[in-house]
């Protein structure tokens, strides 16, 4: 009696183990193409890219990769046009911070207000979003070029009617916010639609009643209530402008030149770009791998920032 | 009382044509690619503003770069049809098993797996994109399997870049769903297999709805992922990579270019229309993750 119930017992364990076996079989065959893609151009390319920035890494043919230490790190913070890139990135990532979200909140006020095609509206402003950043930059430069100096003239200003936005520098880092605030404004506006809606009427409606005006119904009920949206959306357009590439490269191609440090340098490549000249033109690549890792650091920065300002604001509320 | 609610209704109608304005606003440089593509090179240089003479141009320049040898058109949008299609297909089903197990295992490797998962998506594609191509290279030499240059190697790509916000997307949206349907139809005999593709599968609809939109968009979109595998001017190109090709060319014939960019907007803006709703939940939904 008792041997059959240890053999019992063993039938048990082994059928156990094999529930065990086959979840485990499961488990890593469900997970296999995922984590293979991830595995195969996130985290092997990041293994290497950290590897070779310490290295002479270049893009023509090399007989072997040496290591260099920390040269390349040093190499990138004195070169002018990288620190000529980050000024400029920083210039144009405020500038775009505040344009496309001063006007998608505007426009969101707009069509959370009871208008009568506000899904129309809304669908509008919201179509840029979904063009890529290399087509409209071909749009845009055509605009520039040619609509541009022709409604200025018309107009009478006589700056942008003889000087093209694009030919300039200065003028051609506000011809790319323009462009972004045109590409994202609507993006950013529905976050805020979204916050807004969520805005209970009762609590504005009691306001009214009580006395308080638009204004302050404004400022003390609905501000407060999306400033949740606000860690989002200013979290989202400055991380996005950080990053622009594409419009970058259609728009202006990092020019026109212009004097930097004495030196003669592309002057609206953004980071983005600047690391990718510095493969693709320079052939430095362990340099722009360098770079590429300041840029991540940065980024990682802004992140953790964000998440910790979101965290504070959910104890407070 | 009657003028507060005249100057009420005056204010709605202002506000109504304000908004109208800014739409038009917002669209015309839309609008001006639309008619500029019924133009000459000549008549765009000297009249870039009013209606095209003749809309047959329109037409004229439409078949003109639909065979033009430099852009390859009709074969851009096959080739980022194909990529953008497999792609979705692999990130949403894979990145939905990943999910599943990663949830329902409850282990301390699963657990590592998935912050790893999640931690990618601070990781800018700057840091990774040499080292990709470097990458794939070695791999290609060793296994023989064709990397670069070919649909395998981006499709992978897009993949692996995917993964991460999909994974942790439908892990949230997995969350809510009771564990009992699973354990009942494990009862019933259904195997891990069948009960993933018949019983969660069909309960993630919303959430995939949601991912493909944003994956999709972002991948027929992309620029400089395909420009790194893919390369200028090889035999696979997407759209965007075709377009910049033939801006590098034919920059000064704008009849062309507007032509190219109108036959480049078209299906995304087709399918903006046909979806527009799922579009703009699905992008909103994405963001506040």
């Amino acid at each position: 009696m008792s041997k059959f119930i240890e053999t019992f017992k063993k039938m048990g364990n082994d059928s156990l183990n094999q529930d065990k076996r086959n979840q485990k079989i499961v488990f890593w065959l469900f997970l296999f193409p995922s984590l293979f893609s991830f595995a195969m151009v996130q985290i092997i390319p990041f293994a290497i890219g950290i590897y070779y920035s310490f290295t002479n890494w270049s893009a023509t043919a090399q007989f072997s990769i040496d290591f260099v230490g920390l040269k390349n790190y040093f190499d990138a913070f004195q070169d002018p046009a990288f620190l000529y890139a980050t000024i400029i990135t920083s210039v144009y990532t405020i500038l775009n911070i505040m344009l496309v979200n001063v006007i998608a909140f505007s426009l969101a006020l707009l069509v959370t207000s009871q208008l009568k095609g506000r899904n129309i509206y809304r669908a509008g402003f919201f179509l840029p979003n979904i063009i890529g950043g290399i087509i409209l930059g071909y749009i845009w430069q055509f605009i520039f070029n040619y609509f541009v100096p022709r409604i200025a003239a018309m107009a009478g200003f006589t700056y942008l009617a003889e000087n093209l936005m694009l030919g300039n520098s200065n003028t051609a880092i506000l011809a790319m916010v323009i462009v972004s605030t045109w590409q994202s404004a609507g993006y950013i506006m529905m976050i805020y639609v979204a916050a807004l809606q969520n805005v209970p009427r009762d609590l504005i409606e009691a306001a009214q009643i009580d006395g308080a005006n638009a204004w302050q119904r404004f400022r003390n009920i609905t501000v407060p209530m999306v400033s949740q949206a606000f860690t989002v959306t200013l979290f989202l357009t400055l991380v996005n402008s950080f990053k622009q590439f594409d419009v970058n490269v259609s728009l202006t191609n990092g020019g026109p030149s212009t004097m930097f440090m004495g030196r003669a340098i592309k002057g609206t490549t953004l980071l983005a770009m600047n690391i990718s000249d510095t493969s693709t033109i320079s052939l430095n690549t362990a340099q722009a791998q360098a770079k590429a890792i300041i840029f991540f650091l940065v980024l990682v920065t802004f992140s953790l920032i964000q998440v910790y300002i979101s965290k504070k604001r959910e104890v407070e509320l | 009382m009657f003028k507060n609610i005249n100057n009420r209704i005056i204010l709605k109608n202002i506000a109504e044509m304000l908004t109208i304005g800014l739409v038009v606003l917002f669209l015309v440089p839309l609008f001006l690619v639309l008619i500029n593509a019924a133009k000459t090179n000549n008549e765009i240089i000297q009249t870039p503003l009013s209606l095209p003479t003749d809309w047959s141009i329109l037409w004229k320049n439409i078949t003109n770069i639909w065979s033009n040898p430099n852009l390859r058109y009709s074969q851009a949008l096959v080739n980022s049809t194909v990529i953008t299609v497999f792609s979705l297909l692999g990130i949403t089903i894979f990145s939905a098993m990943a999910a599943w197990v990663l949830l329902r295992t409850k282990t301390k490797t699963s657990m590592a797996i998935f912050m790893l998962f999640v931690a990618a998506m601070v990781i800018p594609f700057q840091v990774v994109m040499f080292p990709l191509v470097k990458w794939f290279g070695i791999f290609q030499s060793f296994t023989g399997i064709q990397m670069l240059r070919s649909y395998t190697g981006i499709i992978i790509a897009y993949i692996g870049f995917g993964s991460s916000l999909s994974i942790f997307m439908f892990h949230g949206f997995m969350k809510s769903i009771p564990h009992e349907i699973e354990e009942a139809a494990y009862m019933d005999g259904c195997g891990k297999f069948k009960t993933f593709f018949l019983i969660v599968l069909p309960i993630l609809k919303p959430i995939y709805v949601t991912i493909l939109i944003l994956n999709g968009i972002w991948i027929w979109n992309d620029f400089l992922l395909p420009m790194l595998v893919l390369g200028k001017g090889t035999p696979v190109q997407t759209l965007p990579l075709a377009v910049n090709n033939f801006a590098g060319a034919f920059l000064v014939s704008w009849d062309l270019m507007m032509t190219a960019i109108l036959m480049a907007l078209v299906p995304i803006i087709v399918f903006f229309l046909m979806a527009q709703k799922h579009i703009i939940k699905g992008m909103v939904e994405g963001s506040v993750k």
